[in-house]
C-alpha cells in the first residue's frame, strides 16, 4: 500500500531530518511511528503528502511514486488531521466536513448525504452539521476533524498527534471510539504520537524513530518483550515493562469466573442475604440466560426498601463492561480512572462470563514484579 | 437661522452640487485603495522579505504634506479631478495595505497547514480561508482610509477638482465663516455617513461563526 524505499530529508546541505528510511506498510495497517522531539517522525509523515517534499528515495502508494502525482490531487486522496485540529472557524461543521468533496466537486445533494452519513459514525445528532467550530467541545471537535479526513473515503490517512491536545479521559474515549472505526472502514493509517500508551493501545505496528532513523518496527507486544536495543528500552520505559504482563495478558486468562450475581426477579430481601453470604456490597443482576442487566448495590436497596421489592425494580443499568479479549492493562487503566471497584466481563450476547476486580489486579501485580527488588515501593504506588 | 436659510435659498443646489463631486472624488480614491492595496497586501504575506521595504515606502508617503502631494501632481497631470484622486489615491494605501498585510500574516498557521493538507490550492487558501478570516481587519483599515480621505478632499479644491473645498477656500479668501461652515459641515456629515455604511458592509460581510448569530441576520 504505501513504500518507503531510501527516503532522505536534508535541510540545508547536512543536516539529516530522516535518514535513508525503507519501510513498507500494508492495506488497513494502523502503523504509529513514535520517538523523541526531532527525531524525524513528523517530518517522515508529512512527506507522504508531500507537506515537506524529500530529497532523496522514493514514497510509493499502490506502486505510484507520489513526486508524479500533482500535489494537489494526491492530497485531495489522503486523509489528514492535525493536532491543533484545524477546523474553519467561518464553516458551520457540515461545511467544514465536507470540504474534501466540495474540492472534488461532488453536487450538493451528496455532500450532504456525506455529511449526515458521517455525523452519525461519532454518535452525533444531525443538528451539529449546521453548528459552528467554537460552538463544540475539544473532543467533538477532533471527532469532527477526523470525519473531516474521512470524507470523501480515502483508503490512506494522515494523523499528526491528533488527540495530544486533548485531556486524558476525552483522548482515551476517542481513541477507542476511533480504533473501531478504523477497523470497521479497513483505512490505512498512519499516526504520529510521542504518547507510548497511545501506541500501544492503537498500533498493529509501532515505528520507533530516533535521529531520522527507524530504530524498531513491530507489534506492540513484540516491542514490549523484545526492545530491540537499550534506546527503545528506555523509550519504553522501565515501568512498561514491568507491566508487560499486564500488556499482553487478555482479561479472561485472569477473571474471576463465578461473580456474585442475583437473577433479576428475585427479591431485596434475599439479595441482602447473597450479599452477607458472599460478603460483597453490590451484586451483578442476570436474566434467565445469563445476560447481563446491570448491577445493584447495598445503598440502592438502603433507599429503596419500603418502595421497591424485586431486584429489576432498582437494577442499575449503566455499568462499564469488558470483553474477555480485552487487554488487562487497558483495564487496569480505565478501572483506576473511573475509580470502579470491578468490571463484569461479558461475551458479545451479552453474557456474563466473569469480573475483574481490584483484588484481581491486586493479584496480577503482585505476581508480575515477584522478585523486584523494588517491590515494596511499586505496591505502595498501587495502592 | 435665517442666514443659513438664506444660503440653502442661494446656494442649496451649488451645495448638493459640490457634495456629490466631494464624495465622487473621495469615493473612486478609496475604491483605487481597495483594488490596489487589498491584493497588495495579500502578495506581500507571500514575499515577506518584500513586504518591510515596500510597507515603509508607503508610510513614507503618508508622511509627506497632502498639499504637496496635490501640487506635485499638476506638472504632470494638469489640473482638474485626476491629479486629486490620484493623490488621496496614494493616501489611502497605507490603512488599507497595512491592515491587510497583517491580517493575512496572522492567519492562524494550523489553519492553513489544514488546509494544504487537505488539498487546497494557494488561490483556494487565499479567496476561501485568508480573506474570509481577515475581513474585520481588512474593513477597519477600509473605513479609517475612508474617513481621512473626505477629509483630506477638501483640500483637492487647491488643484481644481471642486469639492466641498470650494466653499471652504471661497470662505477663507473673502472673510465668509458661513462659507467655511457650508463646507466644513457636509465635509463632516458625509464622514460620519461613510464609516456607518462601512460599519454595516463590515457586519455583512463578516463570516459567522456562530449559529446565534446567523439567526439574527
Amino acid at each position: 500500500m504505501l513504500t518507503f524505499k531510501n527516503v532522505s530529508k536534508v535541510y540545508g546541505k547536512t543536516k539529516k531530518a530522516v535518514n535513508s528510511l525503507n519501510l513498507n506498510i500494508n492495506k488497513g495497517e494502523f502503523i504509529c511511528i513514535i520517538g523523541p522531539s526531532g527525531c524525524g517522525k513528523t517530518t517522515t509523515m508529512k512527506m507522504i503528502n508531500r507537506l515537506i517534499e524529500p530529497s532523496e528515495g522514493h514514497i510509493l502508494i499502490e506502486g505510484k511514486d507520489i513526486m508524479d502525482q500533482p500535489k494537489v490531487k494526491l492530497r485531495r486522496d489522503i486523509g489528514y488531521v492535525i493536532q491543533q485540529i484545524g477546523l474553519f472557524p467561518h464553516m458551520t461543521i457540515g461545511e467544514n466536513i465536507t470540504l474534501v468533496p466540495k474540492l472534488l466537486q461532488w453536487p450538493k445533494e451528496k455532500r450532504k448525504a456525506r455529511a449526515e452519513e458521517l455525523i452519525e459514525l461519532v454518535h452525533l445528532s444531525k443538528d451539529y452539521l449546521d453548528r459552528y467550530p467554537q460552538e463544540l467541545s475539544g473532543g467533538q471537535q477532533q471527532r469532527i476533524g477526523v470525519l473531516r479526513a474521512l470524507a470523501s473515503n480515502p483508503p490512506l490517512i494522515l494523523m499528526d498527534e491528533p488527540f495530544g491536545a486533548l485531556d486524558p479521559i476525552t483522548r482515551d474515549g476517542l481513541q477507542e471510539e476511533f480504533k473501531d472505526l478504523q477497523q470497521r472502514l479497513g483505512k490505512t493509517i498512519v499516526f504520529v504520537t510521542h504518547d507510548m500508551d497511545e501506541a500501544i493501545k492503537l498500533a498493529d505496528r509501532i515505528v520507533i524513530m530516533r535521529d531520522g532513523e527507524i530504530v524498531q518496527v513491530d507489534t506492540p507486544d513484540e516491542i514490549l518483550r523484545n526492545p530491540a536495543n537499550e534506546f527503545v528500552e528506555n523509550f519504553i520505559g522501565k515501568d512498561r515493562l514491568i507491566q508487560t504482563k499486564p500488556g499482553v495478558t487478555k482479561v479472561g486468562q485472569i477473571m474471576n469466573k463465578v461473580p456474585a450475581t442475583i437473577h433479576k426477579e428475585e427479591t431485596l430481601s434475599t439479595a441482602i442475604k447473597q450479599m452477607k453470604e458472599k460478603r460483597v456490597d453490590s451484586l451483578l443482576v442476570i436474566d434467565h440466560e445469563h445476560h447481563l442487566e446491570g448491577y445493584i448495590d447495598v445503598e440502592d436497596i438502603e433507599q429503596n426498601r419500603k418502595k421497591s421489592t424485586t431486584v429489576s425494580e432498582i437494577v442499575e443499568t449503566e455499568l462499564y463492561k469488558v470483553k474477555e479479549n480485552s487487554l488487562i492493562r487497558d483495564t487496569i487503566q480505565k478501572m483506576l480512572k473511573r475509580h470502579t471497584k470491578y468490571v463484569p466481563v461479558v461475551d458479545e450476547n451479552n453474557k456474563l462470563k466473569g469480573i475483574v476486580t481490584r483484588a484481581t489486579l491486586a493479584d496480577l501485580v503482585y505476581d508480575s514484579i515477584w522478585g523486584e527488588e523494588e517491590s515494596e515501593e511499586e505496591l505502595t504506588t498501587l495502592q | 437661522m435665517n442666514a443659513m436659510i438664506q444660503f440653502l435659498n442661494d446656494q442649496g443646489t451649488t451645495l448638493l452640487y459640490k457634495t456629490w463631486e466631494h464624495l465622487f472624488i473621495s469615493i473612486t480614491a478609496v475604491l483605487l485603495g481597495i483594488i490596489v492595496a487589498v491584493p497588495l497586501g495579500v502578495a506581500l504575506t507571500r514575499f515577506k522579505k518584500a513586504a518591510e521595504t515596500v510597507i515603509r515606502i508607503v508610510s513614507v508617503i503618508q508622511t509627506l504634506p497632502s498639499l504637496a502631494i496635490l501640487a506635485f501632481f499638476i506638472p504632470i497631470l494638469g489640473v482638474g479631478k485626476l491629479p486629486a484622486i490620484i493623490a488621496l489615491f496614494c493616501y489611502s494605501m497605507l490603512p488599507i495595505l497595512r491592515n491587510t498585510y497583517i491580517s493575512i500574516k496572522n492567519t492562524d498557521q494550523n489553519l492553513l497547514e489544514a488546509g494544504r493538507g487537505m488539498g487546497m490550492t494557494s488561490w483556494q487558501l487565499i479567496y476561501k480561508i485568508e480573506l474570509p478570516l481577515a475581513v474585520p481587519v481588512i474593513m477597519a483599515g477600509i473605513r479609517i482610509s475612508t474617513v481621512y480621505l473626505i477629509g483630506w478632499a477638501t483640500l483637492a479644491s487647491f488643484v481644481g477638482a471642486g469639492g466641498l473645498g470650494d466653499f471652504i477656500f471661497d470662505g477663507l479668501n473673502l472673510y465668509m465663516p458661513e462659507l467655511i461652515l457650508a463646507g466644513a459641515i457636509p465635509s463632516t456629515i458625509l464622514a460620519l455617513l461613510a464609516d456607518w455604511t462601512l460599519g454595516l458592509l463590515e457586519r455583512k460581510l463578516t463570516p459567522t461563526t456562530t449559529s446565534k448569530q446567523s439567526e439574527l441576520a
